[in-house]
């Protein structure tokens, strides 16, 4: 197959750049003061950045948003492709009464809009005593059909027949099969459902802007604290939106290879 | 694995003969372990996915207020009101809006944008990444960013207007205006993912049909209108369905559009969308009953859609 010819990379290039160029504006605006925006246009970052930054660490506590988003992503990723792989495992690999049924419901969840249930789901952490409290915002995202269904379609190749039978044969509890053979074959499986999980939770608002308060913050509700208020000081709050930024950089140049791998093989939107 | 697959049999065969507590507890193990794997999922998936979701159905019969003691049985009236409410029916027009605004271009660039990457490129997989950058964004990041970037008086899309003689746009105030600029930020961001997608899809038509038709003098062009779009349909199907779901409950982009705006989606709910209106009904003016309401009559209408979607795509597969 030839080369294309350099049209095509200048299209391509132009479409990069269109999506790089917020990230970099952000990060601009930040560098300098407001003055960038009152006319003085220029695309050549300042030296106001830490400056900016140190104003944002006074105003909201940034680095507890930021463990606490650690936190609540992670625990929700390791639940979510635990528990998956499990109910994941079963579907696809052991026979049981009610198996095509429960699976079909399982299908049948994929599209149901949960998020329309918020009312009811406030009503109960204020009742548990949670609201504001981390486990609002982990409990109720410990599971997802999409991952049950995602790792049931993965295992149902990835494990022979042969091979389960053979565990057990061998003496294997279920349990010991499903942590001995079935985890290990998913792992391929298991750690794109947890990249995707783990963006999707980072990213989460809706809910957490309804149940967290400004004390006790997410990384995206404290963001979005630093932007209410009728006047709006952009080169404070894109210092912000730049500093949160940047860990999801970090993981996209790390991780970027298997992301793209993950979102070809079908993985599902957030 | 013949090692693996061949063990078992000759255990089997030299296996003593009574071993019954091992037996029964295997027995059980098979019986109820399955059950006990699924069951996590089902029970929490009940208990704070489900379960919420039925009971905003009840809520919403009632005039319950939040933190109130008591509560009224209203029937049907939450609706009655709902169905005359100018605000809601404006939130509905907003929410349908942005989302054509944001899913046609969006599939268009998608298609044009995977073609182009279905090339033979050097660096491919840097490419693949550069355009799926945007997904990985924070939302409420990226959402103030744009909000700054199409600021009506200082904003960056206007001094560009400017520049090029064009007169600037209110991009808050203009109806228009508004939903361009949040169906930008959509766009934006999931058209990249889409193209993946699509890319996927594209790389998986099998090359000898493409060959066929060069040898009958079929064009590059005339190729992809005659047989990449038509074997990418049930793929861009999918595409459709699942920004479909999510379209419809589109909330952070104009809760966070214009921090001026608030919950209300501009000065005259201009952007407003169904979401954020249940949003508003609850957490500002605290009437569960009414936002529950909306909750329950915008699922019906993301059922009824994606329903829709799906018999589309049994019919277009077939």
């Amino acid at each position: 197959m030839k080369r294309p010819s350099f049209v095509v990379y200048g299209v391509l290039a132009a479409f990069v750049l269109g999506s790089a160029f917020p990230f970099y504006w952000s990060y601009l605006v930040a560098s300098r003061d407001n003055s960038v925006l009152t006319g003085d246009f220029t695309l050549i970052p300042g030296g106001n950045f830490w400056s900016n930054a140190t104003r944002v660490f006074d105003t909201i506590p940034f680095w507890k948003a930021l463990a606490n988003s650690f936190i609540v992503s992670g625990t929700v990723t390791l639940s979510v492709v635990v528990l998956s792989a499990l109910a994941g495992f079963a579907f696809a690999k052991l026979r049981f009464r009610g198996r095509g049924v429960l699976f079909l419901f399982v299908v049948a969840t994929l599209a149901v809009p949960t998020q329309l249930g918020i009312i009811p789901l406030y009503m109960a952490m204020a009742e548990f005593g949670w609201a504001g409290e981390l486990e609002a915002v982990i409990v109720p995202n410990l599971v997802t059909a999409f991952g049950v269904f995602w790792m049931r379609q993965y295992l149902v190749d990835a494990v022979p027949d042969e091979l389960v039978e053979a565990a057990r044969m061998d003496g294997c509890s279920l349990w010991r099969t499903f942590w001995h053979v079935a985890l290990p074959a998913a792992r391929p499986a298991a750690a794109m459902l947890g990249v995707f999980t783990f963006m999707q939770s980072w990213n989460d608002f809706l809910w957490p802007l309804v149940v967290l308060n400004a004390d006790n913050p997410t990384l995206q509700v404290a963001l979005e604290k630093l932007q209410s208020g009728y006047y709006v000081d952009y080169s404070l709050v894109l210092a912000g939106t730049t500093l949160a930024t940047v860990p999801v950089l970090i993981v996209f140049l790390v991780l970027g290879r298997q992301i793209v791998a993950g979102v070809m093989q079908g993985a599902v939107k957030g | 694995m013949t090692a693996v697959l061949t063990r078992p049999d000759r255990e089997r065969v030299h296996q003593p003969r009574s071993r019954p507590p091992r037996h029964r507890l295997s027995a059980l193990d098979n019986k109820v372990s399955p059950y006990l794997f699924v069951a996590p999922f089902f029970v929490l998936f009940g208990a704070v996915g489900l379960f919420p979701l039925l009971y905003t159905a009840y809520v919403s019969l009632f005039d319950w207020e939040l933190g109130a003691d008591e509560t009224t049985f209203v029937g049907l009236d939450n609706y009655r009101t709902l169905f005359t409410d100018s605000q809601f029916w404006n939130a509905l027009f907003n929410t349908f809006s942005i989302f054509l605004l944001s899913s046609v271009p969006q599939v268009i660039v998608a298609v044009v944008l995977a073609a182009l990457l279905s090339a033979n490129l050097r660096a491919r997989t840097a490419w693949r990444m550069g355009v799926l950058l945007p997904y990985v964004a924070s939302l409420v990041a990226l959402t103030i960013i744009f909000g700054n970037l199409f600021g009506p008086q200082f904003g960056l899309v206007n001094s560009v207007l400017t520049t090029l003689g064009i007169p600037p746009v209110d991009w808050q105030a203009n109806t228009f205006g508004s939903h361009v600029a949040i169906a930008s930020m959509v766009n934006w961001r999931w058209t990249g993912y889409n193209a993946l997608i699509v890319l996927a899809a594209m790389l998986a038509i099998p090359r000898e049909v493409h060959e066929a038709a060069t040898v009958d003098g079929a064009g590059a062009l005339r190729r992809f209108f005659s047989i990449t779009l038509p074997m990418l349909k049930p793929t861009l199907i999918f595409v459709i369905v699942t920004s479909t779901i999510g379209g419809l409950q589109i909330f952070t982009e104009p809760k966070l559009y214009d921090p001026a705006g608030g919950s209300g989606g501009g000065a005259e709910h201009q952007y407003q969308t169904v979401v954020l209106y249940m949003y508003q009904s609850a957490f500002q003016q605290l009437d569960l009953g009414y936002a529950s309401s909306i909750a329950w009559t915008l699922f019906l209408i993301v059922i009824a859609v994606a329903g829709l979607n799906f018999w589309l795509t049994r019919r277009a597969v077939r």
